[in-house]
């Protein structure tokens, strides 16, 4: 019988990948007088509700997704968190 | 010629490219809806015009790359057919695999509306044919998201197989190795972020892009 789980998925640009619009944020909190900030990487926070038999079902319905889909592998990483919900 | 231009919802430069292609190359242009699963019958050339295609959701072009016609494109381009992408239509093809590499957002973070510097870096295929080799022309850009990039392994084999169509002579994006368009393994796919199509007549003030439909009519004549 399917379960209800929640998959968050967490999207960054590969380590290697310049991220001008972190880099843009690190200026103006520098601009707020935060000190101390080395980088600043800005990336994307996906949830997705869905059925499925068991956790790891879910995580490998989410790594096909993220494969076909929300992430491009050629500049982005993806990290998936499977809950109940 | 018949030439499918190809139409997602935040399209914006799809009659401009329908005009190029039917005054300049003489081509009849078909407009093709994204939810069409096939091309027209008799389609010689597929032309995916720029824009913001599903207003840039998720990645640029990320979500027309999947659209149904996607796939037909695909196909099209597997059986060697030529298709032309600019600047979304760039984007949409690396987001689909048929060109390498991906477009992130311009390294000055800006969008960037103004003419650009070019070369042309190979007339070695059927878009590029009707310029003089290493001619500098200027072609107008306007994106957001036109910082290209690709691996060092990547590059080296644009770079060895001579697949840089153009680039840039001032960088206005932050490019990597100065890339303003690229063509594809069998040199039938070409994308590119620079909008020929507006600089294709008279009364634009600026040609410069014209040899490139000229170009395509001369190589696709007869079929």
């Amino acid at each position: 019988m399917p379960h209800p789980f929640k998959a968050r998925i967490e999207i960054m640009l590969k380590p290697g990948v310049l991220d001008p619009q972190g880099e843009a944020v690190r200026h103006a909190l520098a601009t707020l007088g935060f000190t101390g900030i080395d980088k600043v990487r800005q990336g994307k926070l996906i949830e997705i509700d869905m059925e499925a038999e068991n956790a790891d079902a879910a995580a490998a319905r989410a790594r096909e997704m993220c494969e076909k889909l929300l992430a491009n592998t050629v500049i982005e990483d993806y990290r998936i968190e499977i809950s109940g919900r | 010629m018949k030439a499918a231009v190809i139409v997602f919802p935040g399209s914006n430069c799809d009659r401009d490219l329908a005009d190029a292609l039917g005054a300049v190359a003489g081509a009849e242009p078909v407009m093709v809806w994204h939810k069409e699963a096939a091309l027209p019958a008799g389609i010689d050339l597929v032309a995916i015009p720029g824009g913001f295609s599903f207003g840039d959701y998720l990645r640029c072009g990320a979500i027309a790359a999947r659209s149904p016609i996607a796939r037909a494109i695909v196909d099209f381009a597997g059986r060697g057919g030529p298709v032309l992408g600019i600047c979304n239509g760039f984007q949409v093809l690396t987001e689909t695999g048929l060109l390498p590499g991906a477009l992130i957002r311009n390294a000055g973070l800006k969008f960037v509306c103004r003419d650009v510097p070019l070369r042309v870096e190979t007339t070695e295929s059927p878009f590029t044919a009707a310029y003089a080799p290493g001619a500098e022309v200027t072609i107008p850009v306007a994106h957001h998201d036109g910082n290209y990039i690709a691996d060092a392994q990547t590059l080296a084999r644009l770079e060895g197989e001579g697949r840089i169509a153009f680039r840039y002579l001032d960088n206005p994006n932050g490019s990597l190795a100065d890339i303003a368009g690229i063509l594809s393994e069998n040199r039938r796919v070409l994308g590119m972020m620079p909008h020929p199509e507006r600089a294709a007549f008279p009364h634009q003030g600026n040609e410069d892009g014209a040899p490139l439909f000229r170009a395509l009519a001369e190589a696709l004549a007869g079929v």
